[in-house]
């Protein structure tokens, strides 16, 4: 066995991120958003990156399609196989997204034109990457429409976006992302904005995807239960930093981390009646405001002394689980 | 029902689009008691929001009824609302649109106290008080709504509609859009509020682990009308309306045993053209042909209501087999 980022062996890593560190301007000069983020994606394994809002996660994937804000300074390294997609060129950068990595973003009202009927928006990217034909282009959209559920789908193709349910948009905006067949799928919150019935059926398709194609995704939500459906492996991040990353499975089953623990509890749980829930304390820090030593440490019912001090970094605590808490209370709990 | 304090029957809410009406409600009765929480539970698009809007006046009704602490307050429309309905009041979805932004905290909260003929004095001193009350410090009153977060705005907004004294609180999705740890904290204060201050409550919301957790009684709907109602508890662990069935098994839990949800095909209809007869039967796992056709009403089944003849048919024949099985075993 090779050397281990986060459980993963080094065969069959697609993404490798490595001390990612991603500032913004703001008034009072630059603040990171993400502070050194460590985490590698496999093929064929969707990842679930947990927080509030706050925590860097969607900055964490706007890095990786070289879509930052303006001014915004990133350090540390983004391999997809061997390219460094942070040594890129605009140029470069253009032929690996859409086809190599490829992105749903939360609001499917905002992430498809409203005035291109879907069929273009549908072959844009294959004839563009793949360098299809436009009629072998429509023939593709439309076998994805059929991927994902859309009914009569040579109608949707000459049909626009305001025609369609909001979780029809979101599955048309997921068709949209798979067009060029990417290796991986980075889905910010893909269903935040839906209705559980939808959810699950987003949820479902994701899962076949990845087993069918191969394909990896990584997806970004403050919702456990999703993660606990799809994800095999979880990184929650607190305030721009990794606090705890591991197997789902263990993750929410025996927490380590205090505030991987807090955002459990606050949960409702089906399974606890009408027991009252308990909400973590305060709200996240926010840009250029996160405290010293563990950013957590203000909110944490654990705190001691060094926490206030001492900056933690991710330590292995088990079989790919990393841990930033080095006073580990829950550690006999678990 | 002890102390009815909110009650609508047969409401109906509709809208005008090119020419053609379409009814978003269809039909509902519900009623909410002092220090109850009832929870409105649907996919979007069912009507649980112009309900929820139908029944504080900010939509007309197309028909029904609603009654509030024993008055008929249907016919008002939209002129100013008179003192004695102040006490039915409205939480909103967004915090970050519903307060003013270029006003003091504390002046928003005072309008309540002002409006219901308290002095502007009154009205401050009530602010920092009501502040407390929803777990702010009273200092927060000379600040303005931008300089809070999402959970507490809708702390400050909660605090605002306390001002006039309610006995009634409609809120639409008030936790929806706030971060997970913010929507617990603010869905404990409203379960805190209706045990406190003897308040009714109708708690709409899309998520229905939340309802499970505030609510004493739950009504599920489906295309403008209720097809499931019963105590919270009875309703969720066992569920009878095929749809409320597969609404609970579409919510995935966070127990990290990697359990996909269960899907349910198909969209919401049009609301403009609902289906004939049982208005979810195109998409309904135990349809017969006969759901084309009927109507469902609310029936009761196993403690709860559910407007489903099929699973009210099956009610039936069980509770004769178990009947008729009890004879056997006596004689």
């Amino acid at each position: 066995m090779g050397s281990t980022v986060m459980g993963s062996t080094v065969t069959g890593v697609l993404l490798r991120v490595e001390g990612l560190t991603v500032a913004l301007p703001t008034r009072s000069g630059y603040a990171k958003a993400v502070d050194d983020a460590s985490f590698a994606v496999d093929a064929g394994e969707i990842m679930g990156i947990a927080g509030e809002s706050g925590s860097g996660k969607t900055m964490t994937a706007l890095s990786l399609f070289g879509l930052l804000p303006n001014g915004a300074r990133v350090t540390g390294s983004i391999r997809l196989d061997d390219t460094e997609l942070l040594a890129l060129t605009g140029k470069q950068l253009r032929a690996i997204r859409g086809r190599q990595i490829a992105m749903v973003s939360q609001d499917p009202s905002t992430a498809l034109h409203p005035i291109l009927p879907i069929g273009t928006q549908l072959t844009e990217h294959m004839r563009h990457h793949l360098g299809v034909s436009k009629s072998e282009a429509m023939a593709q959209a439309a076998g994805l429409l059929e991927t994902v559920r859309i009914p009569d789908p040579e109608q949707a193709l000459r049909s626009y976006a305001g025609q369609f349910s909001g979780g029809m948009r979101q599955r048309i905006a997921i068709a949209v992302a798979l067009a060029a067949e990417p290796r991986l799928l980075v889905a910010d919150e893909p269903t935040t904005a839906l209705d559980v019935t939808v959810q699950a059926g987003i949820l479902r398709l994701l899962d076949r995807l990845c087993r069918e194609r191969g394909m990896a995704v990584i997806v970004i939500t403050h919702d456990l239960g999703v993660m606990s459906a799809i994800a095999q492996r979880l990184c929650v991040m607190y305030a721009g930093r990794l606090a705890e990353a591991g197997p789902t499975s263990q993750l929410l089953a025996r927490p380590r981390h205090p505030y991987t623990r807090g955002l459990l509890d606050a949960l409702p749980h089906p399974e606890a009646g009408g027991a009252l829930l308990v909400p973590i304390g305060g709200s996240p820090p926010s840009l250029g405001r996160v405290p010293g030593g563990c950013p957590f440490h203000p909110r944490c019912t654990y705190a001691q002394p060094s926490c206030a001090t001492d900056r933690p970094d991710p330590k292995p605590i088990g079989e790919g689980h990393l841990l930033a808490c080095p006073p580990d209370p829950l550690r006999e709990a678990s | 029902m002890s102390d009815p304090v909110l009650q609508l029957s047969g409401v109906a809410v509709e809208y005008g689009r090119r020419g053609q009406r379409v009814r978003a409600v269809d039909g509902v009765d519900l009623v909410v008691a002092r220090g109850e929480t009832v929870g409105l539970v649907g996919e979007s698009g069912c009507g649980k929001s112009s309900l929820a809007r139908a029944a504080v006046g900010l939509e007309p009704l197309a028909s029904g009824t609603v009654t509030f602490e024993g008055r008929d307050v249907t016919a008002m429309g939209r002129r100013r609302r008179p003192a004695s309905l102040r006490g039915l009041q409205m939480v909103f979805q967004d915090p970050y649109e519903s307060l003013n932004p270029r006003r003091k905290i504390g002046e928003l909260i005072a309008d309540g106290v002002r409006l219901g003929g308290g002095s502007r004095k009154d009205g401050l001193h009530r602010a920092a008080e009501l502040l407390e009350r929803v777990g702010m410090p009273a200092a927060a009153a000379d600040s303005y709504p931008h300089e809070f977060s999402g959970g507490q705005r809708q702390r400050i907004a909660i605090a605002r509609t306390l001002a006039t004294e309610p006995s009634c609180l409609i809120a639409d999705e008030p936790i929806s859009a706030l971060d997970a740890s913010a929507q617990a904290q603010i869905a404990n204060l409203l379960g805190e509020l209706t045990d406190d201050a003897d308040l009714g409550l109708v708690l709409v919301s899309h998520d229905l682990a939340v309802v499970r957790q505030v609510a004493d009684r739950v009504a599920v709907m489906y295309l403008g009308r209720i097809v499931e109602i019963g105590d919270t508890e009875t309703v969720w662990a066992n569920p009878r309306h095929p749809y409320t069935e597969a609404l609970v098994a579409a919510i995935p839990r966070a127990d990290g045993a990697g359990v996909l949800p269960v899907d349910l095909p198909g969209d919401v209809p049009d609301p403009a053209s609902p289906p004939s007869g049982c208005r979810f039967h195109p998409r309904c796992p135990i349809a017969q042909d006969s759901c084309r056709e009927l109507d469902q009403r609310l029936a009761p089944v196993a403690g709860r209501e559910i407007a489903c003849h099929i699973r009210a048919r099956e009610a039936v024949h069980d509770h004769v087999n178990k009947a008729s099985r009890g004879d056997a075993e006596r004689t």
